[in-house]
């Protein structure tokens, strides 16, 4: 009863999780490399004149980098568990970014409102 | 104690005999009274035999319903010592003006506020909430069981050891003086050297991961394990308010978990988050601490949502009015508790700009629930109301609530807030909310449910009395702190010069006392029901007429729950299956698989708190082998491979013949 | 027992018989729940990684990131950890096939790898350390190190649960409990490798700009 139950239970196995190939997670590791070799390149040869551009560039493919994991290596698609992976997904997504979001701009605004005047404010002051 | 004072300052750290309060008259009362009552509790067991029993049936069982009832019973203790407080701060406000200085000096008012806070949010109103989850969403979903019950015993076990490290700091040491949040830089290394805060940081992680894992477990249940036909809007109204809120407390507690590790890491390893100099910014903790707050008030309040839409729809005889806008309305709240934060902590400094959309979304997020309460008046509606003890709740709730979420979005207007916050008014507007919302559904899913549970009704008399005492108790308790914070008196505070507020705080004392009278009535309403409880039997499993799977099984349900998983085709499927004259199976059952018990939940829990213990106290030596020992342990129940085991259907004929007899009693043909 | 009691409704008539199943095997639910973990421990990060933005800058007239990170040690380490990530997937492969010797070989690299990160971290925390760039010399590093400490903590558990598996796995080969097992630590393995492009990108690369 109990192998039954095994290949049974295999069975449902391979319809509702994916697992990937040697091909896909040899893309996922080449496209990996190439997104890791750029920023690291980016910052330690001082590439681009303007910091900010390459903070963007460098967290845009680290953004591109983290779906490339999730796709290659966690095989994130959207009819895992009945598509509540994805789901999960999405909703922590949206709270990790009202979390950071919101922390830097309540954080900004308090800073700036809250902290102590710098001495030039100070001697500055009315 | 050693003569070696090195050696004791390692294997001690900085307990000593100091920590125990043998100068504080009230504490050594109260540990004398515990102490006896403990010793009498531990005598009764002995002597009816009763230690083998509770360790294999209670203590290692990982059967849902049992876990479900400790973390009542864990509630309902918990309450006792978390009401004390509230007496003790009422008693010292309505006497303390001018030269009466009061029985509780600055330094202890200060934990009792602390530990009132504490207690009632984490050890009363979350194992409440999860206790109430825990019983009868399995059952309402046609469940043997939830997904992980290992866990699920494991969780319980964090979370009575979090609650045991709070009520040991009472004896041994003190507990935090920061208010239930412990804000830095008070509750910083510099400014709270002492044991408090590490009280408050270890008991809330520990019961923190417990609350974690059983999060994870009741969502994955949810999912996973609903009977074939039932479909996500096909589920009732409390298993949807149970999955919202075990997603707010997988997608919250961790932001606590962090928040409460920064601030561990500032006292233990003298890291700069929070405190004022080397770039640290208390802010920080104040914005991240509400990210988890305030998400954790509707992990509080939805389950009991759900609580009252199963009351009104059972006790009006009607299906719920509007069951898709209520699960639209429980999402939506779910999703926009994380946009809300900021308004409790308007006053910090963040500005207009920020201050206004804090502002409108907490305004907007009144909407869904308003959406509710008119969802349940209109299932009462040419119901045929029947004005049993939950539904006497249910109302008091629809009132107490209303008025409460109405003070609420009057202090989401910034400016009112400006001049309204950390006042008494404050204070009157939470507690409106939880007692009216929380507190009174505990009571009503406690008389609602208990028969199911235990198989017999409570006393409807000593309920009757507990509601009324509570609810004039609560107004007579809260309504003068609204006045008093409109005056602009301030929280938190032991000692008055104002004469002219006395009064008012008169009142409230003469609330608090109405209160007790409630509780109390609630504890005799417990032993008069067990005296009575062959009058009160429930014979049939479903005493009140209701439309949930829970109510098809029997009072109580056996082990199994449901001897064939049943099969859903309509919302309220115990109303639709009674509706087409269902008749239970008689035959053909067969063998059913179900979780062993274990201890292992118990043991690694206890080896958490003994290593919550040792880092409060600087035993660092102590606190390293029970790291060590909780690894090993953890590690050691990995390699249990058996952990089932398979009920035969010989025994499932023989429970279900057992209650085929006892309905045959009622009549011949009884379902 | 007769259904004398059934009483039909327009259109639509059950028997009892229709209101059960004689078997029934719920869906297993660990590895969703285990994806419902790692959403939380997501969160973790979340705020480590947002104390990290707030006060990342707060060098309290202390060394900067410029001033500390050695960025071709970072890049060595990150080479180390999706390469372990990618044995781990291997030996996903040969679990797919049954291999278990195979399987097992690939999880011995993995956790190789995965100790050498280890290793070149603690090196790296303590030559800071020896700087008087510790966690205490400012809110930057204080943050640097919780952030950075707490995946290292991450990895260094997942190495113990790795030794324990393949214990585990020689003990009882692959049933469909060890199945789950490696499927679990697979999502934690890959999830920590995730949360080090954020590490990397934002604390070290981003650190290192002006």
């Amino acid at each position: 009863m109990s192998t039954h139950q095994n290949n049974h239970q295999h069975d449902h196995h391979h319809d509702s999780h994916d697992h990937g190939s040697l091909k896909s997670y040899l893309t996922g590791f080449i496209l990996s490399v190439i997104l890791t070799a750029i920023p690291f390149w980016l910052v330690m040869g001082k590439v681009l004149p303007s910091a900010s551009t390459t903070a963007l560039v460098v967290l845009g493919l680290g953004a591109v980098q983290i779906v490339v994991h999730m796709v290659y290596f966690l095989h994130m698609n959207t009819r895992s568990e009945g598509g509540w992976s994805m789901l999960a997904l999405i909703f922590t997504s949206t709270l990790v970014v009202i979390t950071l979001a919101g922390s830097l701009w309540v954080m900004f605004h308090l800073n700036h409102n809250m902290m102590p005047p710098s001495s030039h404010e100070m001697r500055n002051l009315p | 104690m050693f003569e070696n004072q090195p050696l004791q300052t390692l294997l001690l750290g900085r307990l000593s005999w100091d920590a125990i309060p043998f100068h504080e008259p009230i504490l050594l009362g109260t540990f004398i009274m515990v102490a006896l009552g403990g010793l009498a509790v531990f005598a009764l067991i002995t002597r009816f035999r009763l230690w083998g029993p509770l360790w294999r049936d209670w203590v290692t069982s990982i059967d849902h319903k049992r876990i479900g009832v400790m973390y009542m019973v864990l509630g309902i203790v918990m309450l006792l010592r978390g009401f004390a407080d509230a007496l003790m701060m009422r008693a010292q406000q309505a006497m303390s003006f001018g030269d009466n200085a009061g029985f509780l000096p600055p330094h202890h008012y200060d934990q009792v506020f602390t530990a009132h806070g504490v207690i009632m949010i984490f050890f009363v109103a979350m194992p409440i909430v999860t206790g109430l989850m825990n019983y009868i969403v399995p059952l309402q979903i046609g469940a043997r069981d939830v997904a992980f019950p290992f866990l699920n015993n494991f969780s319980f076990w964090m979370t009575t050891f979090g609650a045991v490290l709070v009520m040991a700091s009472l004896f041994v040491g003190e507990f935090a003086r920061t208010g239930w949040l412990a804000y830095p830089p008070l509750s910083g290394i510099l400014s709270s050297p002492d044991v408090g805060v590490d009280y408050y940081i270890w008991s809330l992680q520990i019961a923190g991961v417990g609350t974690l894992l059983s999060g994870v477990n009741l969502i994955a249940t949810i999912v996973k394990m609903r009977a074939p036909g039932m479909g996500l809007m096909k589920m009732p109204v409390f298993t949807w308010t149970a999955l919202c809120t075990n997603v707010l407390i997988v997608a919250a507690f961790p932001v606590l978990t962090a928040v409460l590790v920064l601030l561990s890491l500032d006292r233990y390893l003298g890291t700069n988050f929070f405190g004022n100099d080397l770039g640290g910014n208390p802010m920080m903790y104040v914005n991240m601490i509400w990210i988890w707050g305030h998400p954790e008030v509707y992990i509080l309040i939805l389950p009991c949502f759900g609580v009252y839409s199963e009351i009104v729809s059972t006790f009006c005889g009607k299906r719920l009015f509007g069951y898709t806008s209520m699960v639209y309305a429980t999402v939506v709240i779910t999703i926009l508790s994380y946009l809300v934060w900021l308004h409790h902590f308007f006053t910090m400094g963040s500005g207009a700009s920020v201050n206004s959309f804090f502002g409108i979304t907490t305004m907007i997020i009144s909407i869904p629930t308003g959406a509710k309460i008119f969802n349940w008046l209109f299932t009462m509606y040419r119901g045929r109301i029947r004005f049993e003890v939950p539904m006497l709740w249910t109302i008091g709730f629809m009132i107490t609530f209303v008025i409460g979420g109405m003070t609420g979005v009057l202090l989401a207007v910034p400016p009112a807030d400006f001049v309204l916050h950390n006042s008494l008014f404050l204070i009157a507007h939470f507690h409106n909310v939880i007692i009216g919302g929380v507190v009174f559904a505990a009571f009503a899913a406690i008389n609602f449910w208990f028969p199911k549970a235990f198989g017999y009704k409570l006393d409807s008399f000593w309920g009757k009395c507990s509601f009324w005492f509570w609810f004039i108790g609560f107004y007579f308790a809260f309504m003068p702190l609204y006045v008093l914070g409109l005056m602009g008196v301030t929280r938190r505070l032991s000692h008055f010069d104002d004469p002219s507020l006395q009064i008012w705080f008169q009142i409230a004392a003469f609330g608090g006392f109405l209160i007790a009278l409630g509780i109390a009535s609630f504890l005799i309403q417990l032993v008069v029901s067990y005296q009575r409880r062959e009058q009160l039997r429930d014979l049939t499993g479903d005493p009140w007429g209701a439309r949930t799977l829970e109510w098809s099984t029997s009072s109580p349900p056996p082990d199994y729950n449901f001897a064939f998983t049943p099969v859903v085709f309509d919302n309220d499927a115990w109303a639709d299956m009674k509706k087409h004259g269902y008749e239970r199976p008689l035959s053909g059952f067969t063998d059913i698989h179900m979780p062993k018990n274990t201890s292992a939940g118990f043991i690694i829990s206890a080896i958490c708190a003994l290593m919550g213990f040792a880092l409060i106290w600087h035993m660092w030596p102590l606190a390293a082998l029970s790291f060590v020992a909780m690894l090993v342990a953890v590690i050691k129940h990995t390699f249990n491979y058996h952990r089932d085991y398979y009920i035969p259907a010989t025994e499932v004929a023989e429970v279900e013949a057992a209650r085929t007899r006892q309905l045959n009693t009622l009549s011949p043909t009884h379902v | 027992m007769s259904n004398a009691h059934a009483t039909p409704l327009a259109g639509v008539s059950r028997t009892s018989a229709d209101y059960f199943v004689t078997e029934h095997h719920p869906e297993n639910g660990t590895l969703l729940g285990f994806w419902l973990y790692l959403m939380s421990d997501c969160l973790v990060f979340a705020c480590l990684f947002a104390t990290y933005a707030v006060l990342g800058r707060s060098y309290a007239a202390g060394p900067s990131g410029a001033d500390l990170f050695d960025l071709p040690l970072v890049a060595l380490n990150t080479s180390l950890l999706l390469l372990s990530s990618i044995t781990y997937g291997f030996a996903m492969l040969e679990m797919q096939k049954n291999r278990l010797n195979n399987t097992l070989g690939w999880l011995v690299l993995t956790g190789l790898l995965g100790a050498g990160f280890i290793g070149l971290e603690l090196t790296e925390f303590a030559h800071l350390i020896a700087e008087g760039a510790g966690p205490q010399r400012s809110a930057f590093l204080s943050s640097f190190f919780t952030l950075v400490g707490t995946h290292g903590l991450h990895v260094s558990f997942g190495i113990v649960w790795l030794v324990v598996l393949m214990l585990q796995l020689k003990q009882h080969g692959f049933t469909e409990a060890n199945r789950r097992r490696l499927q679990c630590l697979s999502m934690f393995w890959h999830f920590l490798d995730v949360v080090w492009i954020g590490v990397f990108s934002f604390v070290y690369l981003m650190g290192t700009l002006p």
